[in-house]
């Protein structure tokens, strides 16, 4: 790795209910760059996606040991303010899940909470966003409407533009485009790899071929371990893992 | 199974639901019926534009405005001091603690256990705080019970609304850097109709039942200017005017019966209304 982590990980281990689901995690996720994270379904690929914005603390029983550093910071510290930590995070779930409000106040939304005020200012930071995710042309006639209105993909990107109005450094994904039809999965794809010359990006996909058109860096989790973590082309056309091998040639999963 | 036991089984079920639906639907019919062949001759605009006079047991002059006017300030008061109380308790619940908690769990079990209660213990209960606070039968006794009445059924009602937005909402707005304050606030944008209907059911309680204000909101044939005087409700009023003797005074209980189903058709149509305006931007 020659670029300088932004996301470092060390000797992490998170239980729930008793069962240990990460166990001894050490990763250093290089900036500016698109990461995915694969490996069959249960081993722990979103719980490891939680612990970096802290929306594990919303889970009952959790217990988490070792440390997160994000840009140098400890976020699981007594004192790490957690709103400030997930402020630098947008996070992009598998569905979208827009507020309760108009595509306009989806966007504003973040900046509001955070102190922004003036309408001219919200209003051109919800035109930047919205530019950014090519959602504008669509959306510029309709920006007081409901944001349920859109289609699922154009959801999908407003959550994106929602997520960026924070000016967050990194971007997390959670299968963001399982449940969108081939076009908007290209569209969010697209939009990902434009992304990556601003922010850092952590995508968690169980698309073999997804991971390999985007992503720069591969994280293979198995119940709940790290076995590979290296470049996209090595991980997936010549790992140095077994499990890793079988996984790729799919027979696992 | 073959196809035709099949069919007569589907066949069977819907004759169950269609008689079923027959059933409810009828006695709804009778109920509602019954009230309106008995209560409208005496539906005069007297009845519901002025005090009684000559006392409720034998009365059959004047209206019970008074009744009307205690009922509504009861039932109207105990909802509101009832949504300040529950709010709060089920944003905790369901926002602050984390998802299942033992906290959280234990809690709902409680509140399953007090939705359960029958009216006339927390009657009781409020009689009983009510003597230690040293307050006579007032509309403030009444709607303390009410209240404590109505909370359980508020919490409840919240709860299962609240369950029916999923995390990922909250999760949305968290991930935005928003406060478990400001999360809240989402949520609750989103549960809107769900907080009318909450207040439906509770209003509807509270101002259908006897036996928590029957100790603890008193009666009187005035209507009730200052917190600290007894208040006449319509429940009570329809069992004074059913026990007395005369047929006239039958027969305004039943008018009155019919006012107070009148007053929770309104209700019930007026928050149908406002919470179908409100769903506009809800996912
Ligand atoms: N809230 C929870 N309570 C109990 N177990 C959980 C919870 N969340 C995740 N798990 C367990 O942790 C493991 C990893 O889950 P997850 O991170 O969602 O896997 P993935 O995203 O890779 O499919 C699974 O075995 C799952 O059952
Ligand atoms: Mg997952």
């Amino acid at each position: 790795m020659t670029q300088h982590p932004l996301i470092s990980v060390k000797n992490l281990n998170v239980h729930i209910d008793g069962h240990h689901i990460l166990k001894g995690v050490n990763i250093n996720i290089p900036d500016k760059s698109v990461t995915s994270i694969i490996g069959p379904s249960g081993c722990g690929k979103t719980t490891l996606l939680k612990t970096f914005n802290r929306l594990l603390d919303d889970t009952a029983n959790v217990k988490v040991s070792g440390s997160v550093l994000v840009s140098d910071e400890d976020i699981y510290a007594p004192d790490a303010e957690v709103t400030h930590i997930r402020k630098k995070m947008g996070l992009l779930s598998q569905r979208p899940y827009p507020l309760p409000m108009s595509i306009y106040d989806n966007v504003a939304y973040g900046p509001r909470i955070h102190g922004v005020r003036k309408k001219s200012e919200l209003d051109a930071i919800v035109e930047k966003q919205l530019k950014d995710t090519s959602l504008w042309s669509e959306v510029k006639d309709r920006l007081h409407g409901p944001a349920a209105k859109l289609s699922i993909g154009q959801q999908q990107r407003l959550c994106l533009a929602r997520g960026l109005a924070v000016e967050p450094e990194i971007i997390l994904g959670d299968e963001s485009t399982s449940a969108l039809d081939p076009i908007s999965t290209h569209k969010i794809e697209d939009l990902f790899v434009r992304l990556k010359e601003k922010y850092t990006i952590v995508l968690v996909t169980h698309i073999l071929r997804q991971a390999r058109r985007i992503s720069d860096y591969i994280i293979f989790v198995y119940m709940g371990e790290i076995i590979e973590f290296g470049p996209t082309e090595e991980v997936l056309l010549n790992p140095r893992e077994e499990l890793t091998k079988q996984y790729v040639k799919g027979f696992i999963s | 199974m073959g196809i035709k036991k099949r069919k007569t089984e589907e066949t069977i079920f819907k004759a169950l639901m269609v008689l079923a639906c027959i059933m409810v639907g009828s006695s709804l019919f009778l109920i509602v019926g019954t009230i309106v062949v008995k209560g409208l001759p005496y539906l005069t605009w007297d009845m519901v534009s002025k005090i009684p006079q000559g006392g409720f047991y034998i009365g059959e002059e004047g209206g019970v405005l008074n009744a009307i006017i205690g009922s509504l300030y009861l039932a109207g008061g105990a909802t509101v001091l009832g949504l300040c109380i529950s709010i709060p308790i089920s944003i905790y619940l369901n926002i602050y603690l984390k998802r299942g908690s033992f906290l959280s769990k234990s809690a709902k079990l409680a509140f399953d256990v007090l939705f359960g209660i029958p009216s006339i213990v927390y009657g009781a209960f409020a009689f009983s705080i009510m003597i230690w606070m040293g307050v006579r039968a007032s509309l403030l006794g009444g709607v303390i019970a009410v209240t404590l009445l109505i909370i359980p059924i508020l919490v409840r009602t919240l709860d299962e609304v609240i369950a029916t937005v999923p995390k990922e909402l909250k999760h949305a707005a968290l991930s935005l850097g928003a406060t478990r304050w400001e999360a809240a606030k989402v949520i609750l944008r989103q549960i809107r109709p769900g907080i009318y209907t909450a207040v439906l059911l509770a209003f509807g309680r509270g101002i259908g039942d006897v036996a928590s204000v029957l100790f603890t909101a008193g009666f009187s044939d005035n209507i009730p200017i200052y917190i600290d005087e007894p208040a006449a409700t319509l429940p009570l009023a329809i069992f004074f005017q059913l026990s007395s003797p005369i047929p006239e005074v039958q027969g305004r209980a039943y008018a009155s019966a019919l006012i107070l189903t009148i007053i929770i058709l309104v209700i019930v149509v007026v928050s149908h209304f406002i919470a179908a305006k409100q769903t506009k931007h809800n996912i």
